[in-house]
């Protein structure tokens, strides 16, 4: 069982959330020429890291914000959590 | 090689089974070899084995960072069928049904193929019209498939749930008769030995650090056991396909998700199919031994711990209790997890890269055991002939960008929804 300390509700189990993948990628910026590469990369193509990975989660049985955790993929050890529009050093 | 045969078993006998060879040596790695296969697991197996047989090119390394069979293809549900709707999906499962036909008798080493059948069961009106369709897609393929009432599936497992009043109830299902299940273990084994008669080199705990890349062709790979030449390289590695491709500055459609999947206790016969369950996503059929062997959904979330946590197996095992409420009886014996390399239209990739000399075959999500010999053999060719066969030709790593998705279950890019 994973423990995720939404930063609006505090410590709850993995069971309240849903998974949203990736929170480094970026879609690409509304305002310019987009290449099919940029729209690749935003839309199919992962890193998917083995060790920390920053990542989206839902508390969508809980506040139902979506939160940003970062987490060890080989471990699954949680490290920290923020709020969607945190920036994260 | 040694032929296994009645007669060798009776010789091996009197000198009390002492005398066997090896079934396959552990060589120090050469300096230099014509392909390198990175990955020892089923399809990296069959695909040197193919390599030699097939294209006679036998200074193949397979190169396997713990010990061969010890990834997806020993933590499978072993269960193999070609039921689907797509022709690229449909016509590459039915080449691979063929081979797995002959396989025993190819391989000289029994993998105890047993064409058992698979019923999908369909829990709604609107189910058994999907399935009607994807069943003629099916025959158009050439592939066998029978839609089944409701009455006729309850001949066939009367086990199962087939009370009024449930949430999901039985509407009928659709059967491909000539499905089944292998010895997974046997399948690695017997690829190995005879990959390994025909003068592969089977190189064990070796993990790949590295590649040689020169004017964007490959040169060969760094290994923790020293540097090795390859004029082909192909990567075979299922789960760890992005940790090699971060290596090689490449980002691919694809996630490394885990699964689950576990067997009760040994119990008496009681089904003689692979049964799925309509309405959530869950498995199950009866090992040699007795074992109910039943799996489901995906972790669903990015993992490379080859073990699960405890939500999912409680919320697969709910599903499968609601389709067979007699497996709630049953104790469990045992629970493991695997990395799946989920790729975005959950369909693989068997295909060339911008490198020249480097091949890639991933993307097998979590289907890649029953693919295990159709898998080897089109890569073998397409590392052979340096270009892909028309089987594989669908599996192509830019179908991404031009929009040409092989997408089966119409999922889209969200792996872990499954």
């Amino acid at each position: 069982m994973l423990y995720i300390n939404c930063p609006h509700c505090g410590m709850r189990s993995q069971n309240e959330f849903s998974y949203g993948g990736d929170a480094s990628v970026k879609r690409p910026e509304l305002n310019k020429e987009v290449s099919d590469q940029e729209w690749d990369d935003f839309v199919y193509n992962r890193k998917s890291l083995r060790g920390k990975h920053l990542e989206l989660w839902q508390h969508i049985s809980g506040c139902r914000q979506w939160i940003k955790v970062e987490r060890d993929t080989a471990t699954h050890e949680i490290f920290r959590t923020f709020k969607a529009d945190e920036e994260v050093a | 090689m040694q032929k296994y045969s009645i007669y060798n078993l009776v010789k091996n006998a009197f000198s009390n089974h002492e005398n066997w060879d090896l079934a396959w040596k552990d060589p120090t790695p050469k300096q230099e070899y014509d392909v390198v296969i990175i990955g020892g697991g089923g399809h990296g197996l069959a695909t040197a084995y193919y390599l030699a047989k097939e294209h006679n090119i036998t200074n193949v390394a397979i190169i396997e960072k713990g010990w061969i069979g010890g990834g997806n293809v020993g933590r499978n549900t072993t269960i193999i069928r070609s039921n689907y709707m797509h022709d690229e999906n449909g016509l590459f499962s039915e080449f691979g049904m063929n081979l797995w036909r002959k396989m025993s008798q190819d391989l000289n080493y029994n993998v105890m193929f047993s064409p058992r059948g698979i019923i999908n069961l369909a829990h709604s009106d609107a189910q058994m019209n999907a399935y009607a369709r994807r069943g003629n897609s099916m025959r158009l393929n050439g592939i066998d498939a029978v839609l089944l009432n409701r009455e006729q599936v309850k001949e066939i497992i009367p086990m199962a749930d087939f009370s009024e009043n449930v949430r999901f109830p039985i509407f009928g299902g659709l059967m491909q008769p000539s499905a089944g299940t292998a010895r997974h273990d046997a399948v690695a084994w017997g690829y190995a030995r005879q990959a390994d008669s025909m003068g592969v080199d089977i190189i064990q705990n070796c993990e790949v650090t590295g590649f040689d890349v020169v004017a964007g062709k490959i040169k060969g790979i760094r290994t923790s056991r020293g540097n090795i030449k390859a004029k082909k390289v192909g990567i075979c590695v299922a789960g760890s396909t992005n940790i090699l491709a971060e290596k090689l500055n490449m980002t691919l459609p694809i996630e490394t998700h885990l699964l689950q999947a576990c067997v009760s206790e040994p119990v008496k016969p009681v089904l003689d199919n692979v049964v799925t369950f309509g309405a959530g996503h869950f498995y199950v059929s009866q090992s040699d031994k007795g074992e109910m062997v039943m799996g489901g959904d995906l972790d669903g979330y990015n993992s490379y711990a080859q073990r699960g946590n405890l939500p999912t197996l409680q919320h697969v095992l709910t599903e499968g209790i609601a389709m067979m409420p007699f497996l709630s009886k049953l104790k469990m014996l045992r629970t493991w997890g695997g990395i799946m390399d989920m790729s975005m239209d959950g369909s693989p990739i068997i295909d060339k890269t911008h490198i020249e000399g480097l091949y890639l075959n991933c993307g097998w999500c979590y289907g890649g055991f029953k693919a295990t010999p159709a898998s080897g053999w089109t890569f073998a060719h397409t590392i052979a002939q340096d270009r892909v066969h028309e089987l594989n030709a669908g599996y192509s790593l830019n179908r991404f960008s031009t929009g040409h998705l092989i997408d089966e279950k119409g999922l889209g890019t969200k792996t872990w929804i499954s």
